[in-house]
């Protein structure tokens, strides 16, 4: 039972305060967003800072419940995806990881290139453009929560696409919340 | 008129309409899962109210959090009030929270309603 040590550690070593795998659900998604809500409350944490980390959190578990695809490997399928807060003296991190099929990686990429290419008043922008011009029921198109992360956190979005299999790639974003107040 | 009264709950916010008293006011935490159905009262009662608004309408938002996808159903709620006669938007928010008096900014740059920002 080595592992459970490993992990442990793992989870000290990198700072995490919070790690959820499982399914996704909105009900998962309201427990998590409470249980860090408490978290950051008893740490005494800035209001401020944590109206922005509970933002960045809600955005992305929400990605994950919409968008997240559903793995099929052989007869078992699984909508596992996984979720990460880390917190260092100077920010907090939140990561999410879920399969998304191969298909969809370029255009993903794209979105997330494109965002990260822009300043505030050009997010600004973004932002203001897609809620005008698009309809809610346009799944995945319009990336207005990768928008709102990224001015939340007003940092660039990090993001990976390890292969998973031939079909899957494992979509992982990273978003920090800076601690300094500017 | 009807009165739409939902209490708020964690993840959708509190509604109250009333003609008759002049209440008009969203206020909360709004992150539902299908914002587009959990909106859609609020746009129909609008609809009605419309046909027939009190000579003034001051409607206000306090809200704590919205998500993306509330962003646009709430824009869709000030597009509906665009057209009420004598139509003013309270938008409150707390003193530290400038993402919030931002939002308000960025949606009185999209209707073409008055907004008074109030800190609270």
């Amino acid at each position: 039972m080595n592992f459970i040590y490993d992990l442990h550690r793992t989870m000290m070593s990198q700072k995490l305060i919070l790690v959820y795998q499982g399914d996704f659900t909105q009900e998962s998604t309201k427990s998590i967003l409470s249980m860090a809500e408490r978290n950051l409350d008893s740490s005494g944490e800035e209001s401020s800072i944590k109206r922005k980390v509970f933002n960045v959190m809600a955005e992305a578990l929400q990605n994950i419940v919409k968008y997240s695809d559903e793995l099929i490997d052989g007869q078992s399928r699984s909508h596992t995806a996984i979720f990460l807060i880390g917190k260092e003296a100077n920010r907090y991190s939140i990561m999410s990881g879920n399969p998304v099929q191969k298909s969809r990686v370029e255009r993903l990429k794209k979105t997330l290139e494109h965002i990260n290419g822009l300043d505030k008043e050009g997010l600004k922008g973004l932002y203001k453009d897609i809620i005008r011009n698009t309809t809610i029921s346009e799944k995945g198109g319009a990336g207005l929560g990768f928008v709102d992360m990224a001015r939340k956190s007003g940092e660039k979005l990090e993001f990976e696409f390890p292969e998973m299999n031939n079909n899957y790639c494992f979509f992982c974003l990273k978003v920090n919340v800076p601690r300094e107040n500017e | 008129m009807e009165i739409l009264n939902l209490e708020g709950t964690e993840d959708t916010p509190k509604i109250m309409l009333d003609k008759a008293h002049g209440i008009f006011e969203i206020s909360g935490r709004s992150l539902p899962e299908d914002s587009a159905e959990f909106y859609a009262p609020v746009l129909e009662w609008i609809e009605r109210y419309s046909e027939d608004p009190n000579p003034s309408t001051e409607f206000v938002f306090k809200l704590e959090y919205f998500n993306t996808s509330s962003s646009k159903l709430i824009l869709d709620v000030l597009s509906a009030l665009e057209d009420i006669k004598d139509m003013k938007i309270a938008w409150y928010f707390h003193d530290d929270d400038e993402d919030m008096e931002e939002a308000g900014q960025e949606f009185s740059e999209l209707v073409e309603i008055p907004f008074d920002f109030k800190i609270y």
